[in-house]
């Protein structure tokens, strides 16, 4: 270990700072997460049964984290019928 | 009408107990009407740093089954005539502690006192919930520490979702306490700082405890350290923080102990 590397090993506080500055932005998120699903599914759901009769057992709504881009992943299952009838309206 | 205050943290060992003693012996010592209220049922210990360990007889749990009434398990201190402590219970477990009782009590030590100061027990278990349950106010105690200061999160999430305040939509007036802060430690970039807390947790300081000899030597004694050494820094910070509570403006400063030249090298080399 060199002078430098021991001067180095004092400056702690920062690595602490910053570790947890980011541990607690995911963990913050990952509270309000569940809150922003459900009304997210709310909404969605409202939406498309102005159009297709679907119910809450149909729409699925998740996240995915991956590095830095998290993906919202909406599925809506539709029933066969309920869609031709929507064509055929239309 | 009190004011009820919860002294909380998530973490263990980071001075919940000890902030409870100091902050409710400041009060007591500014004329107010105080009751401490242990809430780590099964490990009680602030019967022990406010030396009235031996004076217990009926408990937390006692009088939330009603088997004594309050007035019997309230123990006043020798010291000052308006601090009450309300023991938690030693060989029960925190199941025995039922919202309902818990309400009933602490609606009936609001009309008794100026302030109600709940002792949390680490954890987010039970205990620690029932503790913050009723609070108006609540002292999250920290150290500058990554751990701590985590769990410190965790806890100001709960406050604002698990409190009868939050679910009426007022929320829980929240102050952050830093103990065992060592000012040359920070500056030296060897620890956290007090500003680094600050914006990580984004809630507002009501005092900064300097790591000092003179806590381990209140407890040892079983007296609140403002009572024993009422001039140190760690007294007189938490008397500053107990003005603060009353809502009072004063300027945050970091106290310090006088020492002399070769109390200065000693310590160092110890350290």
């Amino acid at each position: 270990m060199n002078v430098f590397n021991m001067f180095q090993k004092r400056s702690s506080a920062p690595v602490a700072r910053e570790r947890l500055q980011i541990l607690l932005a995911h963990e913050r998120a990952a509270r309000g997460a569940p809150d922003l699903l459900a009304l997210l599914r709310e909404e969605i759901i409202a939406v498309v049964t102005r159009h297709v009769p679907v119910g809450h057992e149909n729409v699925n709504v998740t996240t995915h984290r991956n590095g830095d881009v998290s993906t919202l992943e909406i599925n809506i299952d539709i029933p066969n019928s309920v869609k031709a009838r929507v064509i055929v309206n239309a | 009408m009190a004011t009820v205050l919860v002294v909380t943290s998530g973490k263990g060992g980071v001075g919940k107990t000890t902030s409870t003693a100091s902050l409710g012996a400041a009060l007591a010592q500014q004329g107010q009407k105080v009751a401490v209220v242990d809430f780590d049922v099964g490990l009680r210990n602030l019967d022990l740093v406010l030396g009235a360990e031996r004076r217990v007889v009926y408990d937390l749990i006692n009088v939330v089954q009603g088997d004594a009434r309050l007035s019997q398990a309230l123990i006043r201190d020798k010291r000052l005539d308006s601090l009450f402590l309300l023991p938690a219970s030693q060989t029960r477990d925190k199941e025995a502690l039922t919202s309902e009782g818990v309400a009933r009590v602490m609606a009936e030590l609001r009309d008794m006192f100026d302030w109600v100061i709940c002792d949390s027990p680490a954890g987010i278990e039970k205990g620690a919930t029932l503790a913050m349950r009723h609070a108006d106010m609540a002292v999250i105690v920290t150290n500058p520490e990554v751990s701590s200061v985590r769990d410190s999160d965790r806890i100001i999430g709960l406050l604002d979702a698990k409190t009868e305040r939050a679910e009426r939509g007022e929320p829980v007036v929240k102050h952050l306490l830093l103990t065992r802060y060592d000012a040359a430690r920070a500056r030296r970039g060897e620890m956290l700082t007090t500003e680094d807390v600050l914006e990580i947790l984004s809630i507002p300081l009501i005092g900064i405890i300097p790591e000092s000899q003179e806590v381990l030597r209140a407890s040892n004694l079983g007296t609140p350290v403002t009572l024993s050494a009422p001039m140190s820094a760690p007294a007189r910070a938490y008397i500053d923080a107990a003005h603060r509570l009353r809502g009072e403006t004063l300027p945050m400063t970091i106290p310090t102990d006088k020492r002399g030249f070769f109390g200065g090298i000693f310590a160092r080399r110890v350290a």
